[in-house]
């Protein structure tokens, strides 16, 4: 019995004289954090996609609090609503940017542009883009084996196997930039978010010579200038054979789009202007290619610039 | 019999393919691509136009700095474009394309086939001759001959070793140029001997090839050369430069930076000695090589001794053509080379061979799961644990991968070859070592400006 007793009491003790320890110790070390980074990392949407430059969602929140001046740190995922929010309950002031969409700047769908040879190494864009050219002749094109898909949080890129080009989903897309990173290829860009997805944008990156750009790819940048010449925005740019169009510049005008004489130029969400036939004789080419270029375009294209045909059309004719 | 102690693997060596036939020379072509940048280092600086006339031999691009090498027409002819071609992985490559006009050489060449073995040049001249040569090592790293001759301060080399190990499965160029060239092979070894100031001087050969171990042998006690000639157990790489020291002498090369050259040792291999031998004695510089076409569906394989800058689809021609169906045409051989898209691509100063592949041959296995055997550190002859370095350039974690010396890879393939699971290791270890190299380059030239 008394075994019993001195045992348990010596256990007891000992217990107790340990949670004494230990409360000092706590005392001692404490590490003072400012709840509101809980609060604030309740408001972050908690995808922790590094879409923000921190490595989660915490890092964020943390920077959030400890900085003033908020200006340089933006949510994409959480978007202006979210930052809005965070913003008043900080009592900073919210930083703005508007939203934007990864766009896939390849029109080389199997089509247009053929195989020349099978590969048969590592399913991966880093490991093709290290070692050579590609299935293709073009040097600068998709290669279609997913690492954006990899890294796509939310489930918003696609390599559509019809095409073997990645296709952004513009409503899941959250600009978080981690496809841009992915490919090897550079040829994700995010660019300017219009509402009802429309877009206008040169579809390729090639910065090879014209006539070789056309032998490897019919839906290839040749770095002709006739975008740029129509753009009454100065918008467009041509830069090492292949023509950019800068998304901030541009008003959605679509005359680019009808004088693209490979269909490089895409419109996305919208119709194509109709013929101006001003020089009858230069022109019948490029109108003629026009009704063509939206239906080569990826499979989802297609239908989503009929659909938006209907909204569109009012604003148009105003 | 000698060999080297750590890893090693034994494919077949399929060398019976091409090995019993002799060197015969390719007719010229009528157009030839020469890229400035075939060796390691500074990619060479042309000297030529668009619209020049070339003789052959002549000077057509010259070495940028000390690490960079010479550049020669391999035909007589007119420049015709100094622009952008398709190199073997179908990218875009600075190369001089000429059009061929007879073959005039440069009048200083020595064409005759008699053999000059007296050699009365100081070391510095026959350096100078190599360079001015564009002598490149031949046996694929194509490391700058006259770099690795220019004995930094405060190392002595001790020992010439020469490299005829030809271990990669298939190629039979230095087999044959050995066999064929013996005596100018061994003249060669003379004037490399001279060159830098060592007493011993031997020949690595693997005893898969007795004919060349004897016939050099015959050779040496005829013309009473002071060389060795050590056959070497079979295995790959010994053909590696640290893996034929390590056999030879014994001794482990250090990590990088380490050189062969603190361990007292200078390798060169069997052709471009051959070509040293012709640069010194008959100022002829590296504008031809022996090439190797070769696979088991190939209907007549060959070892042709061929024009730089030739497309390779002429050697492919002149072996009978590509076999039906499907077909994986390889610049090297089956271990270290590299699968080609662009057959109209040029023979270079370190194309050794050509190997074609076909039928269930041509494709990979599909890769499963590592279940860490660990087969790949066992077979990895640099020490390194493939199975972990390819993880993480899969990763992408750059930084860890040049502590697990990534850097020190030889890119031998002996961890996929040996790969049960039929994981491309060395796919991963090759682009991971791509991206550190270009980081650790990076760094350097960041850091530079600094001082």
């Amino acid at each position: 019995m008394t075994v019993l007793l001195s045992t348990i009491l010596t256990l007891s003790l000992l217990g107790i004289l340990s949670a004494v320890i230990l409360y000092f110790v706590a005392q001692k070390f404490k590490v003072e954090e400012d709840p509101r980074i809980d609060e604030v990392e309740k408001m972050l949407p908690g995808a922790n996609c590094g879409g923000c430059g921190f490595a989660g969602c915490r890092g964020m929140a943390d920077a959030l609090v400890a900085n003033d001046d908020i200006s340089a740190l933006y949510c994409p995922v959480g978007g202006a609503e979210a930052m809005k929010g965070i913003a008043s309950y900080l009592g900073k002031v919210a930083p703005e940017k508007e939203p934007a969409v990864a766009t896939v700047r390849c029109g080389g769908v199997c089509a247009k542009r053929p195989r020349t040879n099978e590969y048969n190494g590592t399913k991966s864009c880093a490991m093709a883009a290290a070692f050579y050219v590609g299935e293709t002749a073009c040097a600068y094109g998709c290669l279609g084996y997913g690492d954006c898909v990899e890294a796509c949080a939310f489930d918003a890129i696609k390599v559509n196997p019809e095409t073997g080009i990645a296709e952004v989903d513009a409503e899941k897309c959250t600009a978080c930039g981690a496809c841009v990173k992915a490919c090897p290829k550079r040829i994700i860009e995010l660019r300017k978010k219009w509402p009802k997805n429309r877009a206008v944008y040169v579809s390729c990156v090639s910065k090879d010579k014209g006539a070789v750009t056309m032998k490897a790819c019919k839906a290839g940048c040749i770095g002709c200038g006739k975008c740029a010449k129509v753009c009454a925005f100065d918008a467009i740019k041509i830069e090492v054979g292949v023509a950019y169009i800068d998304s901030q510049k541009c008003k959605l005008c679509r005359k680019c789009v009808n004088e693209c004489p490979t269909g490089a130029i895409v419109l996305k969400g919208m119709d194509p202007l109709p013929k101006e036939p001003k020089t009858p004789a230069a022109k019948p080419a490029a109108p003629a290619e026009k009704p063509a270029t939206p239906a080569a375009k990826p499979a989802d294209a297609v239908a989503k610039p009929a659909e938006a045909a209907k909204n569109e059309s009012v604003n148009e004719q105003k | 019999m000698k060999t080297f102690p750590i890893g090693g693997v034994h494919p077949s060596d399929n060398k019976k393919w091409s090995c019993q036939k002799p060197i015969e020379a390719l007719e010229l072509p009528d157009i030839v691509n020469i890229p400035l940048a075939q060796h390691i280092g500074a990619p060479a600086t042309a000297v030529v136009a668009k619209g020049d006339k070339v003789l052959t031999g002549q000077l057509i691009a010259e070495a940028t700095g000390f690490m960079s090498a010479n550049i020669h027409s391999p035909i007589s002819g007119t420049v015709s474009a100094v622009d952008m071609q398709l190199n073997a992985q179908g990218l875009r490559q600075m190369m001089i394309t000429i059009k061929r006009e007879g073959d005039e050489w440069m009048p200083e060449i020595d064409r005759s086939a008699e053999v000059v073995r007296e050699c009365t040049l100081e070391p510095a001249e026959i350096i100078a001759k190599i360079k001015a040569a564009g002598i490149v090592g031949m046996g694929g790293a194509t490391f700058p001959t006259h770099v690795k001759l220019s004995v930094p301060d405060g190392c002595k080399a001790e020992y010439l070793i020469i490299n005829g190990v030809e271990c990669e499965p298939y190629l039979t160029s230095d087999h044959r140029t050995m066999l064929e060239r013996g005596e100018e092979l061994l003249v060669g070894v003379e004037i490399l001997k001279r060159a830098l100031k060592v007493e011993k001087a031997v020949v690595g050969v693997e005893n898969n090839k007795p004919d060349v171990i004897a016939s050099l042998r015959k050779k040496a006690a005829e013309g009473g050369f002071d060389v060795v000639i050590e056959p070497l157990k079979v295995q790959y790489p010994q053909g590696g430069e640290k893996q034929l020291i390590a056999a030879i002498t014994g001794r482990e090369v250090p990590p990088p930076p380490g050189l062969p050259i603190h361990v007292g040792a200078v390798v060169c291999n069997a052709s471009t000695t051959v070509a040293v031998y012709e640069a010194v004695q008959k100022n002829k510089p590296l504008i031809e090589r022996v090439v190797t076409i070769t696979g088991k569906e190939i209907k007549e394989p060959r070892n042709l001794l061929t024009r730089m800058g030739t497309p390779i689809s002429k050697l492919v021609e002149k072996a009978g053509g590509l076999p039906e169906g499907d077909v994986k045409v390889v610049n090297g051989g089956p271990m270290m080379g590299r699968a080609m898209v662009c057959l109209d691509s040029p023979v270079t100063k370190g194309c050794s061979g050509v190997s074609v592949y076909s039928g269930s041959e041509a494709h990979r296995v599909e890769p499963s799961a590592c279940i860490k055997c660990a087969k790949c550190v066992a077979a990895c002859p640099m020490s390194l644990e493939p199975y972990l370095i390819s993880k993480l350039a899969k990763k992408q974690m750059w930084e860890r991968l040049e502590e697990e010396h990534i850097t020190d890879c030889i890119e031998c393939g002996c961890c996929q070859f040996t790969c049960p699971a039929g994981i491309a290791l060395l796919d991963y270890v090759r682009m991971g070592k791509q991206t550190v190299m270009g980081i650790i380059r990076a760094r350097a030239a960041a850091n530079a400006p600094k001082k």
